[in-house]
């Protein structure tokens, strides 16, 4: 492919800001700032679920991951009031071996995984699978019990972070 | 035109590799808790990404379903975590992960 498509250029920017917004948020000082950048990932991933055509995954992951746990995330990091930057780090043999077995593993991963193109890939025909019209059927006809179970889930849950944040259990 | 004719399978491949080696990374790297958390939700993410890859690849919706479901079990995962993490700041008045080593014998 001599030419470059405006598709792959968007991927190529999106990659770029998820990797560097996940990077920061690994070494970022502050737990805001690594909260803030977390929702810079999400967005990215977001943006290559439209570019893959599940453009009601990329709603769910907005409305879930920015508008549900970060929100989580944020209140009890402003409840603790951790915003000092006070946290005691690793030693430094310690974060350099975090780094080699994080590289290491990134190695194997990429090595594992390199021939996946080469797989028996039917062509893909179909574009409209992440839609909500075309996913609806497939959850209630196909994933219908796994779909209630998750309520059940939800409602323990539920019932657990209240029980757990609980000050004192008469 | 969508991406799925354009990009190859291996890109996305190499992406959610990337992510999720950050994920673990971060995982080692840190001792604040709440951190750590968010390292898991970033590989939770890796994986999700893959998962539309290959169902978009493939013309299968099922795999978006599984993502669908993941994200529940995400959330729930989430709530329940920060809530232990609320408890142990109670009790230890820190989120540092290297004091809760009572555990180890």
């Amino acid at each position: 492919m001599t030419h470059i498509t405006i598709t792959q250029i968007m991927f190529c920017v999106l990659s770029l800001i998820a990797i560097t917004s996940a990077a920061l948020l690994i070494f970022s000082k502050s737990p805001i700032h690594s909260v803030l950048y977390l929702i810079v990932t999400f967005f990215a991933i977001a943006g290559h679920y439209i570019l893959l055509n599940a453009q009601f995954l990329a709603v769910v992951h907005v409305i879930v991951y920015a508008g549900a746990i970060m929100v989580l995330f944020l209140f009890v990091i402003m409840m603790l009031n951790l915003n000092k930057e006070t946290e005691t780090h690793k030693p430094m043999w310690i974060q350099l071996m975090a780094v080699l077995a994080g590289g290491a593993m990134l190695v194997t991963l990429v090595g594992v995984l390199k021939g996946a193109e080469q797989m028996n890939l039917k062509q893909a025909n179909d574009v409209n699978i992440g839609l909500v019209n075309n996913l609806g059927l497939v959850l209630f006809n196909d994933f219908l019990v796994p779909f209630e179970l998750s309520s059940i889930l939800f409602l323990a849950a539920m019932v657990g972070s209240v029980m757990l944040g609980k000050k004192t259990i008469s | 035109m969508s991406a799925i004719q354009i990009i190859p399978l291996n890109w996305y491949v190499t992406l959610s590799a990337i992510l999720f080696a950050l994920g673990v990374l971060g995982v080692l790297y840190r001792r604040n808790a709440i951190i750590i958390l968010m390292c898991i939700e970033l590989m939770l993410n890796a994986v999700t990404l893959l998962l539309v890859a290959f169902s978009a690849h493939h013309s299968d919706p099922t795999a978006q379903v599984f993502v669908f479901f993941i994200m529940a079990v995400a959330a729930a995962e989430v709530a329940v975590g920060l809530a232990i993490l609320m408890m142990i700041y109670r009790n230890t008045k820190s989120i540092d992960i290297d004091i809760l080593n009572k555990l180890k014998g």
